[in-house]
């Protein structure tokens, strides 16, 4: 299963940083999200930033995480060379996650 | 008593329709319009360096021209940071707009206070770790997030439109609310009530299904037609976000809380000019279609600092851009990456950056597996450089492809900015006080 099967999500930045919520369409699905989507998980999926970069914070009321991620954006709007230099196509990039052992 | 307020932009390009459709049916007490992005101001300083008179939002005379006359018609009071480096200018600029639509009466306060570029040259920024004086000539700006002061002395003096620079911008929407409900400066709750509704509303139509549409998996009808927000707020500060009937888009669960984790940090610790908003208990509820009933925010005690945005040039970007499409198409395209880097090569030490990607295959995901195989793909060189002539040379070399690269290039674009660059600091609150100053459009004497 992948991750956009269960969850939707947005980018924001400020400066350097990049926070992308994931948010379960349906509560029965929170746990799995909470377990499976791990910082470590994040920081191997893009491939990009160390897993020490993220930080994850959760909203159990309204089933979402919060990952905000330190030098995600090569420098952050303002310098960075990168197309999308505000990072607003890294939530689909997440949600695109295989989620492992998830039928 | 309940505060109706709209939010007619959330950034400078937005689209003007849905805000005049909003002044003219919305029955509203306030319409923002946040206008001012992060970088935005530092390139109007620099517009006012050219033309004193200049320096506020390019937009500005659209929007007012847009929106004034079903304002004053309605009674509602127009709230923006159009003023960027200039709201004295974009002030006077107001008050002769209305002036020319025969608009009487009516009072335009320029907030000022938020330009701190006098003040800012001993504090180090987080960025280059030195001082921001030790840019030198390079210092174009410093602006700082300022909180609701000036602006609510400015509803409180009678303004009917009040138009800032660099604020925080869920403060467009916080100051209003506290010059009608008469919120305490020390009100944390109420303060950060407000400023969530300004949080959830800043980016309009953000909260109404734009940025939101994943077709066949997250439907929003009539987007074409997406109407911009609008809240009904309690004295409690407790509200209901919704849009106008007719207009495009949604209102639900699920794009309230997309747009209340938007550019947000720790949940439990919104940084603001005048309150520490704690966002992480915030509950959604859908009372009806396209109306979401927000409440469970709370707050402590500002922490007497401001953030500042500090401009300065940083550099020149050139960029270049060719296609390549068919057979063999990637390829061609990083054959193309090598030629430009190998031609650049003796340039290396004019060059500060420089990134190279094939935009289809690794462009965005830059970590990602990319593909041997696309149908096409476009090569993209850019490099941040010491000078002009230096950056004129990135597009040069990808333009020469056309004779002196690969098989089939196409379509080849390339592009020369000087590099404005942020970084920022914090300054103690106390000493960037604001101000406003009214310009009034007197009745014409017959």
């Amino acid at each position: 299963m992948r991750l956009h099967d269960i969850a939707h999500g947005r980018t924001g930045d400020k400066g350097d940083i990049s926070n992308i919520s994931v948010i379960a369409y349906d509560p029965a699905n929170w746990d799995t999200l909470r377990d499976l989507l791990t910082s470590d998980r994040v920081a191997a999926h893009f491939g990009t930033f160390p897993a020490a970069n993220v930080t994850r914070y959760e909203l159990p009321q309204l089933h979402a995480l919060n990952f905000v991620i330190q030098g995600a954006l090569t420098g952050g709007v303002t310098r960075s060379l990168a197309l999308d230099a505000h990072g607003k196509c890294l939530a689909s990039v997440l949600l695109d996650m295989e989620l492992p052992g998830v039928a | 008593m309940m505060v109706r307020i709209g939010a007619g932009a959330g950034f400078q390009g937005d689209r003007i329709d849905p805000a005049i459709d909003l002044a003219e049916r919305g029955a509203l007490d306030y319409l923002v319009f946040e206008c001012l992005g992060e970088r935005t101001i530092a390139l109007a300083q620099q517009a006012r360096i050219e033309d004193p008179a200049g320096g506020y939002d390019p937009l500005l005379d659209r929007r007012m021209r847009a929106v004034l006359p079903a304002c004053r018609r309605n009674g509602t009071r127009i709230i923006t940071n159009m003023g960027a480096a200039n709201p004295v200018a974009a002030a006077r600029k107001t008050r002769a707009i209305a002036q020319e639509l025969g608009i009487t009466g009516l009072r335009v306060a320029a907030v000022t206070g938020d330009d701190v570029l006098d003040r800012i040259g001993t504090y180090v920024l987080d960025e280059t770790g030195a001082t921001a004086a030790a840019l030198g000539s390079r210092l174009v700006s410093a602006n700082a997030y300022t909180g609701i002061g000036g602006v609510v002395a400015a509803l409180d003096a009678g303004a009917d439109v009040v138009i800032c620079g660099r604020a925080s911008d869920p403060t467009l929407f916080l100051a209003p609310l506290v010059h009608e409900f008469g919120w305490a400066h020390d009100d944390w709750t109420r303060l950060g009530r407000g400023t969530l509704i300004g949080h959830l509303l800043e980016c309009a139509a953000q909260v109404t299904g734009g940025y939101f549409a994943d077709p066949g998996v997250k439907d929003v009808p009539d987007l074409a037609q997406v109407g911009y927000p609008l809240a009904e707020v309690s004295e409690d500060g407790s509200a209901v976000i919704t849009k106008l009937p007719g207009t495009g888009g949604q209102v639900t669960r699920a794009t309230c809380i997309e747009q209340l984790l938007y550019e947000i940090h720790d949940p439990a610790r919104y940084l603001q000019p005048d309150v520490v908003a704690d966002f992480s208990g915030v509950q959604f509820d859908q009372i009806g279609p396209d109306r979401v009933a927000v409440s469970g925010a709370g707050g402590a005690a500002a922490t007497g600092l401001l953030k500042v945005s500090v401009g300065y040039r940083d550099g020149w970007l050139g960029e270049g851009q060719i296609s390549y499409a068919g057979a063999n198409c990637v390829a061609r395209g990083q054959m193309a990456i090598d030629l430009v880097r190998a031609r650049l090569a003796p340039l290396a030490d004019r060059i500060d950056d420089s990134r190279a990607e094939l935009i289809g295959v690794n462009s965005v995901w830059t970590g990602g597996a990319g593909g041997a195989q696309s149908p096409e793909v476009r090569m993209r060189y850019a490099a941040r450089c010491h000078d002009i002539d230096t950056a004129r040379r990135i597009g040069e070399e990808v333009e020469g492809l056309y004779l002196t690269g690969p098989a089939g290039g196409g379509g080849a674009t390339k592009h020369l900015r000087e590099v404005l660059a942020i970084a920022s600091t914090l300054v103690p609150a106390r000493d960037v006080p604001t101000t406003f100053q009214m310009e009034e459009v007197q009745d014409e004497i017959a």
